[in-house]
Formats: structure tokens, C-alpha cells, sequence
């Protein structure tokens, strides 16, 4: 009996923190619209502060509270308001997430900054060692703090939401955001309040919860997907449910932490891992929601040319080529990954790019690519390969069921809490028995994978694990141009910009998203086991959600429904990072933030970088003479580097200076021929300024006639 | 038999009635007009028949058949497709695809032999879409906008058409040439249904009109008997004592 209650007072004392947490993040959602997928790690940001003045200074705990909750976490929620979050008023929920992504990545990269990882930074739990009896049972000051904090924090908001101002205006502004304008409320100043307060309540938990754990920034960060279940129990909106959704969350993880036998390899990993199955079983217990229409999306993706798909291709083949024969081993290791990581970034092309789905766990399928070529791969038996590609799809296809008819943020975290238990709890199991199958995951540390053979030609240096990767992400990257060009891609479009109008048709949407996760799960499990050759040997770390959150975040900014957005996150990420810390190490460190602040720019931009990119080659990739010139010289320069004659920085900046001369040619050929045949090359005007800023000429009237499908008035020019 | 028929479906909105008991046929070969004003619940009646939304009480059927626990993929394997008032078109995709998503899904659900790319070109040349048939739909006017949701729901090969207010958007002349298409489609054994704001068309093409008013059926009849029905004058004008 005793244990039992010392269980339920360290579950209540979770579940305290968990409804902190999670009533701030309610309260940003409802008042703002913007689900704050780094609320966590302001919680995370706020311990760290805590704890540099606390206990790296030595301030009085007083003041250092008073200065974290008080000044620092609002001013940082003010900040956060003013900087990023004012800008996505109007977005679509993606691109709202896809900003929360980067700046969870971009603090988590930035409290590395700051505190360097790896270092130990004990942290003591208010009044410790001090507890209060109460007969049956004791109970340390921290954990009644923690308790009667909550219950201080629920009856201020009540008071706060009911009784103040400001907290009517805020009710008013979940109701119907045009409607408290209209009324003269000022959304603006409401939303810099919750954003406040929000802040101050993720740094509360934060601070509360911070002694338990390790001060480590990515698994405090995520401590906090726990406090979302939480939020969901109260279906993002209710404040009591969100409570009670703490309660059971907290519970479940104090019982499970007393009663679960500890020598159990096999449940050990179910407590960390219990908040976010309690998670998952909450989404799935959600009400089918209505069906999605139109969201008026500002995202555009064309359809790849043939041709183009072909330039692509032979570019990725070359640069790949190049690469191998350049670079010394240990550089081909460490840029290598550039291919692999780009297919575990090609898998979201077709979910996220064409469906609109989200999907945070394409990394966990790449896990499982990786750990079926360990086990079945030995002496490189290309077999694996397609068994690494059917049983990722198939796992892609058992998670897909249950999660298909959620959508949106609701999705997101769902795949979210997939990734979590499979880092936290599937992945640390030893070897299992799964009915006749024996289930090998990491073998409680790192497996090895043997690099593939086939006709007894063996993958087995840089270099030519180079060149497979290289030639696995060309593969996928024409097989996703070829999806993209099918009837299957032009229903993925459909479906992402309306749901109700393709089920109307008759399309069964249930089939088509099950597919086109099973097509994607497969492809990360393609690019996990290639990846897997490439390390050598592979350990969950390289696998988890954290390491899987940029990737996501920069195949949105390079282009989500383009393959050469998979591939800027690829490059971006194994490319240019590594490139700039070996170039400059003293900048280095500020590359840990970079893709959290690349991804903040989304907003701006959310058909991806890559499509600019596309336009500013365009005249080049249309003028044949220059084309040539270019890749034949570019030929002279390569073989110079293979004879030598060059080292490999020359033979960067000639190939850029190539590029860079070609492509200026390409334009001015192409102005000089435009003007040549009288406005033929140049691009139209925009029509809908006909006669505003357009002049009004016949051509121009027949133009807007063509476009309207009306007949051809015949209208003379006014001169 | 009727072809549709929705008998007294009711849906609540929390505590908002906004279809109170509401019942109507379609007939084979017939256009059937819904009108009323604003708010009287003519979308809300398109989104329980075509399952969108589940209605509180009350039973859709096609031929006899009842479908109202049907989810919307099955009802329009049933024959039943729709337009959409607020447009729902796939802005990625150029007029011609917009079409062609339809004419494949149907070609998958369906023993069609008719090829789904001559199909998509056949209804592009019918609804005089053939100008505009490689432009991305977001760079059109809404009128057009509408001729592509109606090649949608054409692609379907429907026996049951509805349409939500096809008509707004477009001009005098585009209105002419629907009307025309409607009576071509009805001609062709179609039961087409028709939610629309320009009394002007109701009153020309329909074969017979349903009048909704707060969630209720408040009249039906001829185009003739509901220009004269004192309960629709009343509900389009105001009572002569309110106006008083």
C-alpha cells in the first residue's frame, strides 16, 4: 500500500508538470491557431537558464525564478510572437508546423551552443532532502510544490480566462477571430499575452521537471511530447481535460516506473516510451474528423519535364562521379551521406510533397531498412535490399492504418509519438521472437552491415559506396518524377488540395493514402539500408526523431513536391555543413542552428527554394550551345584534376566559374534573340493588367480573349 | 420510383436546426430545382446526400435503395456526383487534369470501356473548356472555374448530378450555354438537381422546384405554382403585415 502511494504522489507530481506544461500550449493553440511544436524546448531553454544562474552562478533560487519566469521566458514568448509567429497568421497548417519544426531544431541547436553537450549539470530539486509526513506516506517539498503549482496554475487561468479583460478577449478570439475584431478586440495584443504566458508555463514545467531528467537539450525537448498527450486528452481546446489528460499520463508513468519489473529488458523501455503510446491510443480514439476541403494552398509544384528529370539525373551521376574520384576517403564517408539521407528525403516527396500528409517518422522507417540489411545482408546479399524495401513498407503500411483518418497537426504528432516509442522502447529491445519470426533490432548497441555485393563486385570502399548511393538516389529520384507524372501522382495532388471533392468522385481515400505511405515507407527503407552500408555500422542515435526533424523541415524549404528538394536537405545537410565547418571551424558551431533558422524563413517562401533555383538556370538549361560549352568544359577541368595537374580547389572554383559564365552567356543570348524577334522570347505580361499598366494592344486583348475561352472580339488598338 | 429521394433529414448544429425535416425526389430525366434564401440549408442538403455530413435523422436513397450510412466514395459509385459551391478544384493540376482525375478514378471504380484521356477531351469540347485545357486552374475566373467542376462530375458519368449554384460567376452568355447543357444532360437521363441564386434560370430550365426556408420544405411544385405560392413570396419578400 505504501508503494502504492509513493507511486501515485511521484505520478501526480508528473502529471503536475505535464498540466503546466500543456496549458500553455493550449492556450497559444486556441488563441493563435498555432500548434508550438518547440514549446517543449522553450521549457528546455528556460531549465537551461534556470540552471546557468542557479547553480552555475550561484544566484539566490528566488531571483533566479523571478528572472527566468518572469522576465526572460515572456520576453522570449514576446520575441517569439513579434519575430516568427505574427508572420504565419493566414498560413497553411503545414507551413505553421514546418516553422515550429525549425524552431524547436534551431533551439535545440542553439542550447548546444550555448551549453556545450555532454557535460554533466546536476541540477537539485527545490528544498532537498526535505519532505513533509503525512503519516502513511511521505512526500518531498519539490513534489508538493510541483502539485500545488498546478493547481495554482489552473485557478489562475480560470480566474485569468473568466474574471480579466484581457482573458474574455482571449475566449473571444477562439471563438471567431473576426468577430472579436470586428467588436474592437486587438488579436494582436492578445496574441502577444498567450505567447507570453505560454512561454512562462513551458518554462515552469520546464524548470519543475529538469531535476529528474538530464539536462540534455534534445531529450528535455521532447520530455515535453508527453505534456501533448496531455493536450490532446483535452482535444487542444479544453483546459480541465487537458488536466485530467495529465493526470492519466502521469499516473500511468509513476506506476509503470514502481511496478514494472526492472530486470525485464523487454518492458524497461515501455516507461519512457508510455506517455506517447498513451498518446497515439488518444488520436486514434478521436472522432473521425470531417472531410478536408479546399485550404487554398499557396504551395506550387509543376510537373517535372522529361527532360528536365534527365538533366537532373545525369547532374546527380556526374556530381556523384566526380565526387568518387576526387575526394579522399575520408571525405567521401562524411559527403556520401549526401545521397543516402537525400532517398530517406525522397520517401517524403510523394507523402508530404504530392498528399499533403505528414509524416515525422520516415526516419524510423530508414531504421528499419537499415536493421533488416544488418541481419539478412551478411556478405552483402543484395536480397536485403528488396527485403530492407518490403518489410519497411509493410511496417509504413501497418502504422498508416490506424493513423490514415487523422490529418493535419493531429498526423504529425501521431507519426511524431511513433518515432518517440520506437527510439525509446522497440529499438533498445534485445532479440525477440515474433510468432515464427526472430526480430534482431540494434542488439543493444550497434549492428553491423556489410557493404552489398553483387556478381561479386563488392561496394565495399568510400568510393564506391559513393557511386551506389549516387545511383540508389538517381533510381528513386526518376521513380519519384514517374509517380509524379501518373494518374497515382495527379490523385495524390487532388487529394492534397481537396479531400471531399476526390471521395465524391468515388476515390477511396483510405487506399490511396495507405499506398502512398507504403510507397514512401519503402523508400526510406531503401535509403536507411544504403545509408546503413555507408556507416558501416548502425546505432539507434542516428535514426530518432531528432535527427529526422531536419531533414523534414528542409525538404519543405527546398521544395516539398520536388525531387530537388529532397535533395537540397540532402546537400544542405551533408554538404554544405560539413563543408563550412572544415572550411571555418571557428563557425562551426553556429551551423547547429542554421537549419532551425533556414526553416524560420519558410514562411515567406513556401514553394521551396529549389523552384527559384530552377527559374534562375532556366535560360541556360533552354540554350544548347551554352549547355554544351559548359559540360565540355567542365570535362577539360575534370580530367586536368584527374591527371593532376589541378587540386581539388582550383577544380571547384573552375567549375563554378564555368557555370557561372555559361549561365550569364545562356541570358544575354537570350535577351539579345528576344529583342531580335520582337517580343517573342519575352515572358507575357500579366494579363489582369491589361490596359491598367499594360498598354491596350490588339495582341494583348486577344490574349486575355484566349485566356477567358471567349471568342476573339475584334477590338482596335487605341493608339 | 424516384431516382433520389431524401426523406426527413434533419441536422443539428449544436443548438441550431439547420435542416428541419427536410424531404425531396429527383426524377430520371428531370431537372429539379432547390432554391431558397440564404441560409435555408441548400448546401447543408447537398452535403448529407452526397455524405459529407451525417444528418441527424432521416434517410437518403438511390432507386429504392438506401445509402445514408454509405461514406461519400460509395455513394458516388452509386451514380451520384456534385459541384461545389465554394470551388474545390486541385490547384496543381491544369483543366485537362483536373478533369482526367475524375475520369481515372471513375475508370477504376467502374467497368467503363470508354478510355479516360477521350473522355476528358470529349467533356473539355462539351463544356467549351478547349481554350483554357493546358491552363493551371488558379490563373481563371471563377465562371470557368465552375464549367471545371461540372467536367468533373461529368467524368463520373453521374445518373444523379448535383449541382451547388452553378451559375454565380458567370455571365449572361456562359448562363445561356449552361442552361442549354443541363437540358442536354436531363434529355440524356440524367436527374439533375439544382441549388441556384438566379431565379431567372431556376424558373427556365427546371422541370420542378423545391423551396427550403429556415431548414424546411415550405413549397414544391411547377415552375408556374411556386412563382404564385403565397409561403415563397413570403419567404423571398418578407409577409405584407411585416413589411407593414
Amino acid at each position: 500500500m505504501e508503494k502504492f502511494l509513493i507511486f501515485t504522489i511521484v505520478g501526480l507530481s508528473l502529471a503536475a508538470t505535464y498540466a503546466v506544461i500543456a496549458t500553455g500550449l493550449v492556450l497559444t493553440y486556441t488563441t493563435t491557431g498555432i500548434f508550438n511544436f518547440a514549446h517543449g524546448a522553450a521549457g528546455m531553454l528556460a531549465a537551461f537558464a534556470y540552471w546557468q544562474l542557479r547553480f552555475d552562478w550561484n544566484w539566490p533560487a528566488p531571483l533566479a525564478l523571478v528572472v527566468v519566469l518572469g522576465v526572460l521566458a515572456p520576453a522570449f514568448g514576446l520575441l517569439l510572437e513579434r519575430v516568427v509567429m505574427r508572420g504565419l497568421v493566414g498560413t497553411s497548417e503545414a507551413t505553421k508546423l514546418v516553422v515550429s519544426i525549425s524552431l524547436l531544431v534551431g533551439m535545440i541547436g542553439l542550447a548546444n551552443l550555448v551549453w556545450e553537450p555532454g557535460l554533466s549539470r546536476p541540477m537539485d530539486t527545490f528544498f532537498r532532502g526535505d519532505t513533509i509526513d503525512l503519516g502513511v506516506t511521505t512526500i518531498t517539498y519539490h513534489q508538493a510544490i510541483t502539485i500545488g503549482v498546478a493547481v495554482l496554475v489552473a485557478v489562475g487561468l480560470r480566474f485569468l480566462l473568466y474574471r480579466t479583460r484581457i482573458g474574455v478577449s482571449m475566449r473571444a478570439n477562439v471563438d471567431d477571430r473576426n468577430l472579436a475584431l470586428l467588436n474592437g478586440a486587438r488579436p494582436d495584443r492578445v496574441a502577444l499575452y498567450s505567447w507570453a504566458i505560454g512561454s512562462s508555463l513551458a518554462a515552469l514545467g520546464g524548470i519543475l521537471i529538469a531535476p529528474s531528467v538530464n539536462l540534455d537539450a534534445p531529450s528535455l525537448s521532447l520530455l515535453i511530447v508527453n505534456a501533448y498527450a496531455a493536450a490532446i486528452f483535452g482535444r487542444l481546446r479544453s483546459l480541465p481535460l487537458t488536466f485530467l489528460g495529465a493526470v492519466v499520463v502521469g499516473l500511468a508513468e509513476g506506476y509503470l516506473f514502481g511496478y514494472l519489473p526492472s530486470d525485464n529488458q523487454y518492458l524497461l523501455g515501455l516507461r519512457p516510451a508510455a506517455s506517447v503510446i498513451v498518446l497515439f491510443l488518444v488520436l486514434l480514439a478521436l472522432p473521425n474528423p470531417r472531410l478536408r476541403t479546399s485550404g487554398r494552398l499557396r504551395e506550387f509544384f509543376p510537373a517535372p519535364s522529361g527532360s528536365g528529370a534527365l538533366l537532373f539525373a545525369g547532374t546527380v551521376l556526374a556530381a556523384g562521379v566526380v565526387l568518387a574520384t576526387t575526394l579522399d576517403e575520408v571525405d567521401q564517408i562524411t559527403y556520401g551521406q549526401v545521397f543516402a539521407i537525400g532517398i530517406v528525403a525522397l520517401s517524403l516527396v510523394p507523402v508530404l510533397g504530392m498528399a499533403g500528409q505528414i509524416s515525422l517518422c520516415q526516419m524510423s522507417f530508414a531504421a528499419i531498412g537499415a536493421v533488416v540489411v544488418a541481419h539478412h545482408g551478411a556478405g552483402g546479399n543484395p536480397l536485403a535490399l528488396v527485403l530492407a524495401v518490403i518489410v519497411a513498407a509493410a511496417v509504413g503500411a501497418l502504422v498508416a492504418l490506424p493513423v490514415l483518418r487523422l490529418s493535419g497537426i493531429y498526423l504529425a504528432l501521431a507519426t511524431a509519438a511513433f518515432a518517440v516509442a520506437l527510439d525509446r522502447w522497440i529499438f533498445n529491445l534485445p532479440d525477440f521472437d515474433l510468432g515464427p519470426v526472430h526480430v534482431s533490432m540494434f542488439e543493444l548497441g550497434s549492428a553491423d552491415v556489410d557493404p552489398l555485393e553483387v556478381f561479386g563486385y563488392a561496394f565495399n570502399t568510400p568510393s564506391r559506396l559513393l557511386l551506389l548511393s549516387t545511383v540508389a538516389f538517381v533510381a528513386v529520384a526518376l521513380l519519384v518524377i514517374a509517380v509524379r507524372r501518373s494518374g497515382f501522382g495527379r490523385r495524390l495532388l487532388a487529394i492534397r488540395d481537396s479531400e471531399a471533392a476526390c471521395a465524391t468522385f468515388g476515390l477511396n481515400l483510405v487506399g490511396t493514402r495507405l499506398a502512398v505511405f507504403t510507397l514512401s515507407a519503402g523508400i526510406a527503407g531503401l535509403g536507411g539500408a544504403v545509408y546503413g552500408m555507408q556507416l558501416g555500422a548502425i546505432t539507434p542515435g542516428r535514426f530518432d526523431l531528432v535527427t529526422g526533424l531536419p531533414i523534414f523541415m528542409l525538404v519543405v524549404v527546398g521544395g516539398a513536391g520536388l525531387v530537388g528538394g529532397a535533395l537540397f536537405a540532402g546537400v544542405s545537410l551533408y554538404g554544405v555543413i560539413p563543408l563550412v565547418s572544415s572550411l571555418a571551424p571557428s563557425v562551426a558551431k553556429i551551423t547547429t542552428v542554421a537549419p532551425g533558422l533556414i526553416g524560420i524563413g519558410l514562411g515567406r517562401n513556401p514553394s521551396g527554394a529549389t523552384q527559384q533555383m530552377g527559374e534562375g538556370v532556366s535560360p541556360l538549361r533552354r540554350d544548347r550551345v551554352a549547355l554544351a560549352a559548359m559540360f565540355a568544359l567542365m570535362v577539360v577541368w575534370y580530367a586536368l584534376r584527374l591527371l593532376d595537374v589541378i587540386a581539388n580547389w582550383p577544380f571547384v572554383i573552375l567549375l563554378v566559374l564555368t557555370f557561372v559564365v555559361a549561365s550569364a552567356a545562356a541570358m544575354v543570348r537570350a535577351r539579345s534573340s528576344a529583342t531580335s524577334t520582337e517580343g517573342d522570347g519575352k515572358p507575357e505580361p500579366d494579363l489582369e493588367w491589361v490596359g491598367v499598366t499594360v498598354p491596350w494592344t490588339t495582341e494583348r486583348v486577344d490574349a486575355v480573349d484566349r485566356a477567358l475561352a471567349l471568342e476573339q472580339v475584334k477590338v482596335r488598338a487605341q493608339a | 420510383m424516384p431516382k433520389l429521394d431524401v426523406a426527413e433529414v434533419s441536422v443539428r448544429f449544436g443548438g441550431n436546426l439547420a435542416l428541419d425535416r427536410a424531404s425531396f425526389t429527383a426524377e430520371e430525366g428531370a431537372i429539379t430545382g432547390l432554391i431558397g434564401p440564404n441560409g435555408a440549408g441548400k448546401t447543408t442538403l447537398f452535403n448529407v446526400v452526397t455524405g459529407l455530413l451525417p444528418p441527424t435523422s432521416g434517410r437518403v436513397s438511390i432507386d429504392g435503395r438506401d445509402i445514408t450510412g454509405l461514406s461519400p466514395h460509395k455513394r458516388a459509385r452509386r451514380g451520384l456526383a456534385r459541384t461545389f459551391q465554394r470551388l474545390e478544384l486541385f490547384t496543381m493540376l491544369t483543366v485537362r487534369e483536373n478533369i482526367r482525375v475524375a475520369a481515372d478514378i471513375h475508370r477504376r471504380w467502374s467497368r467503363d470501356p470508354d478510355d479516360p484521356a477521350e473522355l476528358t477531351d470529349s467533356i473539355i469540347g462539351r463544356t467549351g473548356l478547349r481554350a483554357v485545357a493546358d491552363t493551371r486552374v488558379t490563373a481563371l475566373p471563377t465562371g470557368q472555374g465552375r464549367l471545371i467542376e461540372l467536367g468533373r462530375a461529368l467524368a463520373c458519368k453521374p445518373s444523379v448530378l448535383l449541382l451547388d449554384e452553378p451559375a454565380s460567376g458567370q455571365d449572361e452568355t456562359e448562363t445561356e450555354q449552361f442552361a442549354r447543357l443541363l437540358r442536354e444532360l436531363a434529355d440524356g437521363g440524367t436527374a439533375v438537381v439544382l441549388v441556384e441564386h438566379d431565379v431567372g434560370l431556376v424558373m427556365e430550365v427546371c422541370d420542378h422546384i423545391h423551396v427550403l426556408d429556415f431548414g424546411r420544405m415550405i413549397a414544391a411544385g411547377t415552375p408556374a405554382q411556386i412563382q404564385s405560392d403565397e409561403a415563397v413570396l413570403t419567404a423571398y419578400l418578407g409577409s405584407a403585415k411585416e413589411s407593414a
